[in-house]
């Protein structure tokens, strides 16, 4: 290398060089440079969904509680819950020692007001707090207080939601800031600093470790556990080519890249100074009709599509490699405590005769299916092509429309018919992690208008939904939430396409990568 | 001459108000809704609503205009609607990478074309002619961005000469600032040294065949005298004019070739504000690259009063 | 049309001198390669091809040469060799390729067509009519202040992107400089003696710009033309590698080549094809233009 160095110097004109050497980097200072799926625009986590900006959550904020790598409650920035007999009170004592990054420490009134705008902003923090909280008090700097109307399991399962919103704590102040509008202070309690003269968005965002941050003595699992920060500076550049970042990443000018495309893995696997780390989360993909508009309003018509698509075809067509995908005919993720197939029997095979028939019966008309495809994502961006292709197997007409992201995110919110700029059905993915259970699931709300894009309105489903927050144990839960599918299947809220993981590709040198659905900095070294 | 330059000055002010209307009209005459973007994956009607007035989008397009005009009189780009910063600090961070990749290439593209396009010239029909316009004629056939993935391919995989991507801020160093810029450069380069070399043998083969310089040979000087003291000031004006024109060319080069090395400059911010519907910084970036077409292209027909005796103003 | 009119536009035409053009191989042969391409644009259907939307995860990122088979509509399955490979969704790369064609050589075309036509109206009414050439061209300075790729990527990504956009919006910005080319010549035919007897005489401003302004502009925007398609292909290919071209599923060069880029270093035929077709196609066109322009109107080589 450095003989390589020489002979380019040499070829260009040795002259050239003999200005001012480059600075060496202070000393025994690690940087762990990272190249995420998305580039930063957005900080705020409450006030957006976007998981780029949760990411940034975990690194700078931190939780009351957190889920472990077996999805279980463990307090992270609580010391001790006491839960009063009947169920309906919940007293936290924060640990000792938590301090923001302005070296202010964290209050049980920063943690109040912190709750209070994500319980405004998230789904299932609205579905608990204004459902079940009846008053949320600190009655000291070290205590909180939740009370209940009726007992739920769901309140600390709430606290640790794992991904988007999560209930990060931010100082009163600025947990002040209205839910709808962005705050502008980026100060948390978390084990790493914003470095906010630093972040460029559509170049990097930079962190840097905060000496004095107190870990939990417990080895980090999950979210959950000691959140040891191994490195001294952390740095996410925006590489927008998939296959530059790869580059970037054999030539040693990054050592992490968050999401390398599937069909580019082999090109990390020929490299011996990489390496590919398989993370136990995985996401599902997703079709999700617009039952609003005709033709999927009529849910006979929608019945046709569990028999038109067919899983295998989705994840072959956008992971390829076996080893990274799994046919998983259960709307939670498989491997989880609710998963299961009832009710899916025959479905989701690309059995094409039968969906005609079931066409037929239905009296589809043959109006076209919009179909929205987004573009820029490279993990979505072959569902589209796929879905369309068996769709018109089936017997339906297909308009694909392909238009960015972003676009897409912005169309999806209009309830007008399909020629005058609404849609009828698209593609999309979910992380394992908030799919869970049916009332984390935000494509199983349906409550008509005030369920998200796609509205599906079905009472029987709202009800489960309802009873499952008040099942009082895990037999419970899961026999509410084998009921819940089997409502949506018959409804057809959505439908699960199958799951992938998501490896990263690293360095060699990297090691002590956290096993979470989201990928965190904690406890990764560089040597 | 004073004057002169002073009634081009004044000639592009109603040339940069046209500007601005054209790119004002082209943002909100599309059917593109910033405030739904802004808004997020979940937001519902009212929230995007709400958002629409804090942008301003919800008022009369004159009134809309108005305040972004008034705006613009006071030096005041706007605020990023996605940011959350003012556009003129956005285009500052921006700016380094994008002038140093400019200004390399222009380096480059000269100190590569002029010579080939003089050896071309004065050998008019040989091989190394024909090399020279075939090339020429290449550079003008393949995208950009071609290129840019084959020298990646050659120089930073294969050989490890250079970096795949990035850009080293220059108060970083000399050295890995200098390497950085070298494969987008070239990139960058060929479509204008495609042009450049071109148009340089074109003038000088019309130069060539003047009288005066037949005179000049039978005055017995030899051929690097006749090109020096007499071709290559008579065929500077239109090689100029190229370089000027060639700007366009080299703004429009950047926004691919930025994107290809992911260098955070400003032609990237340009793909990343029309992504993001991103209304102020989109029109302040249109503006400000207009102004600087308009401000080379000034520089370059004051330029001709010096370097063509013949022209007055 | 009156016998000047024919005669002028006979003399356009006669500069052209088709019968030495066909002897002149810098045009000869780009003119047959072009042709070629239109052939295979037109047959595309009948070229041993498939659908080329037709798509199948199980046979993706083939090389080329690779056997394997198609599913038809019927769901019948029938061997096929895929003589370019597949791409990342199964697609067949020489379907596309060959139904590609079809697609850039349009784009091409249109934008001549549209910027040309437009340029000239806009051209000759600036040139005419007295009032009306302030204010058009101090707009067309405008337009024209604008870098071009930057004006298309905005209008495209803004307005909903499809075929028609994509060629408007490269065309708006080549039409300035047809404009300033079109009231270039006007300007110099007015004070022509003919013209002067002619308005002298009562003709109607919209006969005299059809008899005699018209014919003089043909060579010139010919020339002029043929580099705007060159440049139009071109630009199509970089706004679909910036992702705000055509959609993707379109089978354009610039789409396949934008599609494969980022598996290149695996897979490179995904861009090795419709990249050689767009060089190809681009080289025949600027050669063409460049011989075109030396026979049709020398003086043009000054205005670049």
């Amino acid at each position: 290398m450095r003989f390589r160095k020489f002979a380019f110097a040499a070829a260009v004109g040795a002259t050239i060089f003999a200005g001012p050497q480059s600075v060496a980097p202070a000393a025994a200072e690690t940087v762990l440079k990272a190249v995420m799926h998305s580039d930063v625009k957005i900080i705020d986590p409450i006030w957006t969904t976007a998981y780029i900006s949760r990411n940034v959550g975990y690194m700078i904020y931190d939780t009351l509680f957190a889920l472990d790598a077996k999805n279980e409650v463990k307090p992270q920035m609580v010391d001790k819950v006491d839960i009063s007999a009947d169920k309906l009170t919940y007293t936290m004592t924060l640990r000792d020692g938590l301090l923001w990054h302005d070296g202010q420490p964290v209050t049980a009134a920063d943690c109040v007001q912190s709750l209070k705008r994500w319980s405004a902003k998230d789904s299932l923090g609205q579905k608990v707090f204004t459902g079940f909280v009846s008053e949320m008090t600190a009655p000291n700097d070290k205590t909180i207080v939740i009370k209940l109307k009726e007992p739920t399991g769901l309140l600390l399962f709430a606290l640790a939601k794992p991904s988007s919103n999560v209930p990060f704590m931010m100082p009163k102040r600025i947990a002040e800031t209205e839910p709808g509008k962005q705050i502008s202070e980026f100060i948390g309690s978390g084990p790493f600093v914003l470095k906010r003269d630093e972040w460029k968005p559509g170049d990097k965002i930079v962190f840097t470790k905060f000496d004095k941050y107190k870990p939990r003595p417990e080895p980090a699992s999950g979210f959950a556990g000691g959140k040891v920060v191994k490195v001294d500076r952390v740095e996410w550049l925006a590489i927008a080519d998939a296959q530059q970042a790869i580059n970037a990443l054999s030539a040693g000018e990054i050592d992490y890249m968050e999401q390398p495309p599937h069909d580019l893995l082999p090109l990390v696997k020929g490299d011996s100074n990489l390496k590919i780390v398989v993370n136990s989360g995985v996401g599902q993909f997703t079709f999700r009709p617009n039952s609003l508009v005709p033709p999927f309003n009529n849910p006979k018509i929608k019945q046709a599509l569990w028999y038109a698509l067919n899983q295998e075809d989705f994840l072959k067509a956008t992971v390829g490699d076996p080893a990274y995908y799994k046919v998983c005919k259960s709307f939670y993720p498989c491997g989880t405590p609710l998963a299961t197939t009832a009710g899916m029997d025959g479905l989701l095979t690309g059995n094409s005769k039968k969906a005609q028939e079931l066409l037929k019966e239905a009296g589809y008309d043959g109006t076209p299916i919009v179909l929205m495809a987004s573009t820029d994502l490279p993990i979505l961006t072959n569902l589209g092509p796929v879905a369309k292709q068996l769709l018109e197997r089936a017997g339906f007409k297909v308009d694909m429309q392909s238009m960015d992201w972003q676009t897409l995110v912005a169309r999806r919110n209009k309830k007008d018919l399909p020629n005058a700029g609404g849609w009828n059905a698209f593609d999309t993915a979910w992380v394992g992690a908030d799919i869970l259970n049916p009332v984390l699931m935000a494509y199983m709300n349906a409550a008509c208008d005030k369920a998200l894009f796609g509205w599906p309105c079905d009472e029987k489903i709202e009800k489960l939904r309802t009873a499952f927050m008040k099942a009082p144990d895990a037999a419970a839960q899961k026999k509410i939430a084998e009921e819940a599918q089997l409502a949506a299947i018959a409804y057809t809220t959505h439908i699960p396409l199958g799951e992938y993981s998501a490896p990263m590709a690293v360095r060699k040198n990297i090691d002590g990568i956290i096993d979470a659905p989201v990928p965190v900095f904690w406890n990764i070294t560089k040597k | 001459m004073f004057g002169y330059i002073l009634r081009r000055l004044v000639s592009t002010i109603p040339v940069m108000f046209i500007v601005a209307l054209i790119v004002f009209l082209m943002l909100r005459l599309t059917p593109s809704d910033p405030a739904a973007i802004i808004a997020g994956d979940n937001a519902n009607a009212q929230q995007v609503e709400m958002i629409r007035q804090q942008l301003g989008l919800d008022k009369p397009l004159l009134v809309q205009l108005w305040v972004w005009l008034s705006s613009l009189l006071h030096g005041n780009l706007g605020e990023s609607f996605f940011f959350k910063k003012s556009v003129t600090s956005l285009i500052a961070d921006r700016i380094e990478p994008t002038l140093a990749l400019a200004a390399f290439t222009l380096v480059i593209a000269v100190a590569i074309a002029v010579p080939l396009g003089i050896f071309a010239a004065m050998r008019r029909g040989s091989l190394l002619d024909r090399i020279v316009m075939g090339f020429s004629v290449m550079g003008f056939s393949v995208p950009a961005f071609v290129i840019g993935y084959a020298l990646i391919y050659v120089f930073a995989i294969k050989l490890q000469w250079l970096p795949v991507q990035g850009y080293s801020r220059i108060a970083n160093g000399f050295e890995p600032w200098l390497r950085s810029l070298i494969l987008p450069s070239l990139t960058l380069a060929v479509i204008y040294v495609a042009l450049l070399a071109r148009m340089t043998r074109t003038s000088l083969l019309e130069v060539l065949g003047e009288d005066y310089i037949r005179t000049a040979y039978s005055r017995g000087l030899t051929p690097l005298q006749v090109l020096v003291r007499h071709a290559l000031p008579n065929a500077a004006v239109p090689i100029i004019t190229v370089v000027g024109l060639g700007v366009a060319l080299l703004i429009g080069g950047v926004v691919v070739t930025e994107s290809v090395f992911a260098i955070p400059g400003i032609g990237r911010l340009t793909v990343d504000a029309v992504l993001a519907r991103d209304y102020p910084t989109i029109q302040a970036i249109i503006l400000l690259f207009s102004f600087v077409y308009v401000m080379i292209n000034l520089i370059i027909d004051v330029s001709y009063t010096l370097l063509d005796p013949r022209i007055r103003y | 049309m009156s016998d000047r009119a024919y005669t002028q536009t006979f003399s356009a035409l006669a500069k052209l001198r088709i019968p030495a053009a066909a002897k002149e191989p810098a045009i000869v042969i780009p003119a047959v390669i072009l042709g070629i391409l239109a052939l295979i644009a037109i047959l595309a259907p009948w070229l041993g091809t498939i659908d080329p939307a037709l798509l199948d995860p199980t046979q993706r990122n083939k090389l080329p040469g690779f056997v394997g088979q198609i599913t038809l509509a019927d769901g019948a399955k029938a061997p096929f060799t895929f003589h370019m490979g597949t791409d990342n969704l199964g697609r067949d790369i020489y379907s596309r390729v060959v139904y590609g064609a079809r697609i850039s050589l349009v784009i091409g075309a249109m934008v001549a067509i549209v910027a040309t036509a437009l340029g000239l109206a806009i051209g000759m009414v600036a040139g005419y009519v007295r009032w009306s050439d302030g204010l058009i061209m101090r707009f067309m300075d405008g337009l024209m202040a604008i870098p071009p790729i930057l004006l298309a990527i905005a209008l495209v990504s803004l307005s909903r992107a499809g075929l028609t956009a994509v060629i408007v919006a490269i065309a708006i910005p080549e039409i300035p400089r047809v404009v300033r080319l079109v009231r270039s010549i006007v300007l110099s035919i007015r004070e022509e003696p003919y013209v002067e007897a002619a308005v002298t005489a009562g003709t109607p401003t919209p006969v005299l710009l059809f008899r005699h302004v018209l014919p003089n502009c043909i060579a010139p925007l010919i020339v002029q033309a043929t580099f705007v398609a060159a440049s139009a292909i071109l630009v199509e290919s970089i706004l679909s590698f910036l992702g705000v071209g055509i959609p993707p599923e379109v089978p354009s060069w610039g789409n396949i080549m934008s599609a494969g880029r980022q598996y290149f270093r695996i897979f490179p035929h995904n861009m090795l094809y419709p990249g050689v077709c767009i060089a190809v196609t681009v080289l025949c066109v600027n050669v063409l233009g460049d011989a075109l322009r030396d026979r049709l109107d020398p003086k043009l080589r000054k205005r670049v």
